[in-house]
């Protein structure tokens, strides 16, 4: 398990590692928390000429308050947000997700910004970004720009950061007061989402007043299941009423089949995943 | 009670905590892949991507001209040289076995067959130069699954002219340890109970946690090979023996091992392509397998087709079993090869008196990786087979699962009882493990709980499995291993060394590789000559401290290896009275041994036996005619096998909704006759009951149809971790062997051998009311989920109007991924 060999820098400021990449171009290959890229680079899958490496970089890191948001720095580890206090108390559905994400070793090494812009479709941190509304922070030479939720993941390992940007932030839409649930299904614990269902509900004198719901594993990218958002919109926080409106789950998704199971079973798991996650977020 | 009071008056028996542990688990110790030699060079192979094909040119030019590559060989290069990996048990005379070269030379027949070396001043250097080296291959069409490898219609070694190497059978009539088969089936068929099944036992990976290493060092006057393996003495045999390297050149140590479960019980191609390396550059080589090389090219395990025929009375005594097997060797035939599935052959009547038994087992070569031993070797597959038709027959006669057993398992006033294979069983309790797991799993609150969540349709529901096993281990008697045509003996060896200073050396011809023999050896020797435990070292493991041995594997460390620590004991203990009694000025009639004092019988008069050691050393007053020295060896051959045996209970949750199955508890009561220490035997327990777990649930290589492992990393080969189990519930009952004086059976298989069908009958057993009578290995979610489909859920609310029906009787791996797209999968029934 040796690379190949690639040229290394670790700049210490955004500004550097911008430099960095434009001067590399599209042999650079941008390093986070490492926990994808390098077993990427040890089975020799890639061979960058260049590996810039963002782990000095410390105004990427942390996790704060801005108005309505919670912004987290693209290098903040998975660790550091599982135990961030804004982050469970505003945006919850990401502090149940992270919790689930592979093992604490990987979980204090690997990065939320990694993660997203790596952008596996079974990955746990696409599917709460997506239903939380996330707005993904992205820096190039030109200075920063911001991209929806929506836009973000455009398919399998692609998103929106171009050549010679950064992910360096991601702000999370406060979703204070909403209950969330994180359904992951695994066979054993420390694997990848067969399938995930990510739910955050507004509950409202016992009916469901507002729902995000998002789908890890469903298909090249994470999913909104947007037709049980609105189903949900109204209802009872009951199993019958619930499991009625999940029940369009897997609608327009491409799920894949692999050795833990064919895409009609993942179809079936996202529709029995959203009731229980809907169901256990309206803490009914 | 106080402390004092707990200590125990023996070291045998006592919770020590292993002397071995400290440095193993901080790491500060010796693993091949540590050692550093001076102008040390590093080898990386270049592996075939081609499950079958033949090599039509390799060329190696660009390679050789890499920066600090030193050599780069071909199989043609070295072919005089390299040696073959041997199979030490042709369990037919007539068995074909193709040659099996360490390096492919213009024919490879698996995936990750090596084809040349590329040795390099760095392992760096060496991994980019093999990236250079080109390999022309013509494919050749590759045969993969046993089933259809008998049709012979796709051969894996054209040459051979035939994909089937040996058919070996045991049949109780033929040999006079029980009735004929077909008359007692027809007789059942007639006025009876017949059960026929066929089950399948996936392929597996042993996972060593410690890939393999190879460090050769061919200067000097030996050559000495250090090698993460757990025979070091057959490796040492084996070379000799294929290179022509004279044994007494060659040195092999095997350091600290992480790890092997019959995953070192092979003399490897890495191996030898090493020795090879090293020997033509003249210089120390390492070579050091990544994860990836590890699951592809280290021998697999497990991988049978099991037909089978159960016959009873319509009280459900069993009258006989018939067993067909395929078992896949993959593309050659391994070290035990062959002889994994004939293990199994004396195993599948386990703990019962049946009147009947034949037992048939076909091996095939296929293009996959190689199949050997794997822990349990034969006797897992065994013990499925009959702990799952047990069930069967259960819910047949229509009586719990543990009547069934009680009614066929051998009574404990009867033993020694000779089995319809023909093995005698020396000791045993089946009645008493039973009584005791049952009590800690609470098994008729369980049942109680059971009836209800069946009565109330909990979505969730619950299964008991039972798996009352027994195996034979600790290998072995040499004469019965010698009328199998084995080639090698089954004896092990010790020696003790009384130093000057009062400290001893126990030296053992085992070769642990995580078991705990230096803990339980030092116990042993300490009661056995009244030393200080922590006065003890253990040395193994190098051919050169510890120079007759026959290495560890079987479970047959401790009943084997053990006893002969025992003799070798009481051998000092007899050198050491006559100088005692003459220091003593006694006779030695009068002399008493104990707590490593000898005495005179009625005085005050004593010596220390460390004492007597160094009175040895001195040698300045020793009797007339007394030669200096109060070492001794001593070898053991034991007169049968060890067979252990327990009761293990297991509940298991099915959620019908997702096919998720959660275990909820787990009871064993093993009996391994008397503990040496209760911690290690608890660890072994555990340790091979997830092992087992782990088949039942999770683990299974898997091929594509071009023969490329698709399960080649931990992502897809799902081991587990303490996170996915539970605490086990473990305790002991004792029936000491009668074949060791210290009355031990083996213990390192059990767990694994026993732990799979308890968990596979849970699982049925829940879904047995929606219609449901076999899963396939693993249980995956997604299999259970299907299989509730297609039987036709009868939960309230299911609406699954396109349902499959239930599977016809004899097709029991129905659930092969994607063949039922029809079903209903959109979720609104559930």
């Amino acid at each position: 398990m040796i690379p190949a060999s690639f040229d290394y820098v670790a700049p210490t400021s955004v500004a550097d590692a911008l430099a960095a990449l434009a001067e590399a171009g599209d042999d650079a290959k941008v390093l986070a928390g490492g926990q994808s890229l390098l077993p990427i680079l040890r089975m020799r899958l890639n061979a960058p000429e260049k590996v810039i490496d963002l782990g000095r970089i410390e105004e990427l890191k942390g996790v704060s308050e801005d108005g309505d948001h919670v912004v987290i720095g693209a290098m903040t580890t998975y660790a550091d947000v599982l135990a961030s206090d804004l982050v469970r108390q505003h945006a919850g559905l990401l502090t149940d997700a992270i919790a689930e994400v592979a093992d604490p070793q990987i979980r204090h090494r690997g990065t939320v910004g990694g993660a997203l812009v790596h952008a596996d479709p079974a990955g746990d941190v696409g599917a709460p970004a997506l239903a939380l509304e996330t707005e993904f922070v992205i820096t190039g030479s030109g200075g920063e720009r911001t991209v929806a939720a929506a836009d973000f993941f455009q398919d399998l390992f692609e998103t929106a950061v171009g050549e010679g940007e950064l992910l360096t932030a991601i702000r999370v839409p406060k979703h204070t007061g909403w209950g969330h649930r994180y359904e992951k299904f695994v066979r054993v614990s420390h694997q990848w989402s067969i399938v995930a269902v990510a739910a955050t509900v507004r509950v409202d004198g016992g009916t469901i007043a507002e729902a995000r719901i998002g789908l890890t594993n469903m298909g090249s990218t994470p999913l909104r299941a947007t037709a049980v958002e609105q189903a949900l919109v109204g209802k009872a926080a009951t199993d019958e009423a619930v499991r009625e409106a999940c029940a369009a789950a897997a609608e327009g998704t491409n799920p894949p089949s692999d050795l833990n199971g064919d895409s009609d079973y993942r179809r079936h798991l996202a529709t029995v995943l959203a009731r229980r996650a809907v169901l256990a977020a309206a803490g009914a | 009670m106080t402390a004092v009071e707990d200590r125990p008056k023996t070291e045998v028996g006592a919770a020590r905590k292993r002397k071995e542990d400290q440095r193993l688990i901080t790491g500060r110790t010796k693993w091949t892949d540590n050692i550093q030699l001076t102008g040390m060079q590093h080898l990386a192979m270049v592996r075939s991507p081609f499950a079958h094909a033949r090599i039509t040119g390799i060329d190696t030019a660009a390679a050789k001209k890499a920066p600090g590559v030193v050599a780069v060989l071909t199989g043609a290069d070295i072919k005089d040289t390299q040696g073959a990996i041997a199979n030490a048990w042709p369990i037919t005379t007539d068995q074909k076995a193709p040659a099996h070269l360490p390096v492919a030379v213009d024919h490879v027949a698996c995936a990750g067959e090596i084809v040349a070396l590329v040795v390099a001043r760095t392992a760096a250097l060496a991994r980019d130069a093999a990236e250079l080296v080109e390999v022309d291959y013509d494919e050749l069409p590759a045969v993969l699954d046993a089933k259809e490898a008998v049709e012979d219609a796709v051969l894996a070694h054209p040459d051979l002219g035939t994909n089937k190497s040996a058919l070996w059978r045991l049949d109780s009539g033929e040999q006079g340890s029980g009735g004929d088969v077909d008359e007692e089936i027809a007789k059942a068929r007639a006025d009876g109970i017949v059960i026929e099944r066929e089950y399948r036992q996936q392929r597996l990976i042993p996972a060593f946690m410690e890939p393999r290493s190879t460090v050769v060092d061919p200067t000097g006057e030996q050559i000495t090979v250090w090698t993460s393996t757990q025979v070091p003495h057959i490796l040492r045999f084996l070379i000799a023996a294929t290179t022509g390297l004279p044994e007494s050149k060659v040195r092999v140590i095997a350091p600290d091992v992480g790890g092997g479960f019959g995953g070192k019980l092979q003399t490897t191609a890495e191996e030898f392509a090493t020795l090879a390396a090293a020997r033509h550059v003249g210089k120390p080589v390492k070579y050091t397998e990544t994860r990836s090389e590890s699951l592809v090219s280290g021998h697999h395990g497990r991988d049978q087709y099991q037909t089978l025929t159960l016959a009873a009375t319509k009280d459900g005594t069993v009258t006989a079993l018939k067993v067909d097997l395929i078992a896949n060797l993959g593309a050659y035939v391994g070290l035990v090869g062959g002889g994994v599935p004939v293990l199994g052959a004396w195993m599948f009547n386990a703990i019962y008196k049946f009147r009947a038994y034949r037992f048939t087992v076909q091996t095939v070569l296929t293009n996959t990786t190689w199949v050997d031993a794997y822990r349990g070797a034969g006797r897992p597959e065994a013990t499925y087979a009959v702990e799952r038709l047990m069930d069967e027959l259960a819910v047949e006669v229509g009586v719990d699962p543990l009547e069934i057993r009680e009614k066929n398992w051998i009574k404990h006033e009867e033993f020694p009882f000779t089995s319809v294979a023909g093995m005698t069983y020396d000791s045993g309790n089946y009645e008493a493990a039973t009584a005791r797991a049952k009590e800690l799993f609470d098994y008729d609150g369980l049942r109680r709980e059971q009836q209800e969540r069946r009565a109330s349709k909990d979505p969730v529901q619950l299964g008991i499995g039972v798996s009352t096993f027994t195996e034979m281990c600790g290998l072995a008697p040499s004469r019965v291993l010698g009328s199998l045509n084995y080639g090698a003996g089954g004896w092990e060896h010790a020696s003790i060394r009384m130093l000057a200073t009062g400290k001893v050396e126990v030296i053992t011809g085992t070769s642990p590789h995580g078991q705990g023999h230096e803990t339980a050896w030092s116990q042993i020797a300490a009661d056995r000559l009244g030393v200080p435990f922590e006065d003890i070292e253990v040395l193994h493991g190098d051919t050169q401290i510890s120079p007759r041995g026959l290495d560890t594997y079987g479970s047959r460390s401790l009943v084997v290896g053990g006893e002969a620590v025992v003799r070798a004991a009481d051998k000092v203990v007899e050198k050491a009275k006559v100088v005692a009694a003459h220091l003593l000025e006694a006779s030695i009639d009068d002399v008493e041994f104990s707590q490593g004092r000898f005495t005179v019988r009625g005085t005050d008069n004593g010596i220390g036996i460390t004492e007597i050691a160094t009175a040895q050393f001195t040698s300045h007053n020793l009797p007339d005619g007394v030669e200096s020295g109060i070492d001794a060896d001593a070898t053991f051959d034991p007169d049968n096998f060890s067979f252990p045996h327990g009761t293990h209970l297991c509940a298991m949750e099915v959620d019908t909704e997702t096919g998720q199955v959660t275990m909820r508890k787990y009871v064993s009561v093993d009996d391994v006759g008397q503990i040496i220490n209760p911690l290690i035997v608890e660890g072994q327990v555990h340790g091979g009951v997830v092992q087992g777990i782990a088949q039942a649930l999770w683990e299974e290589a898997v091929f594509d149809d071009q023969g490329t492992l698709v399960s080649g990393s931990f992502v897809d080969y799902t081991l587990p971790t303490a996170a996915d189990t539970i605490s086990l519930v473990t305790e002991n009952t004792t029936s000491p062997s009668t074949t060791n004086t210290l009355g031990t059976k083996g213990v390192g298989e059990a767990g694994a051998i026993a732990s799979t069908p308890a968990v596979v009958n849970a699982l049925v057993d829940a879904l047995r009311p929606l219609g449901i009578n076999d899963l396939q290995m693993p249980c995956t979610p997604e299999r259970v989920w299907k299989a509730i489909q297609s039987a036709g859920s009868n939960q309230a609310e299911a609406t699954t109007g396109d349902a499959q029906p239930h599977f016809d009787a004899g097709a029991p791996n129905q659930d092969t991924p994607g063949d039922d797209a029809g079903a209903s999968t959109d979720g609104a029934g559930q």
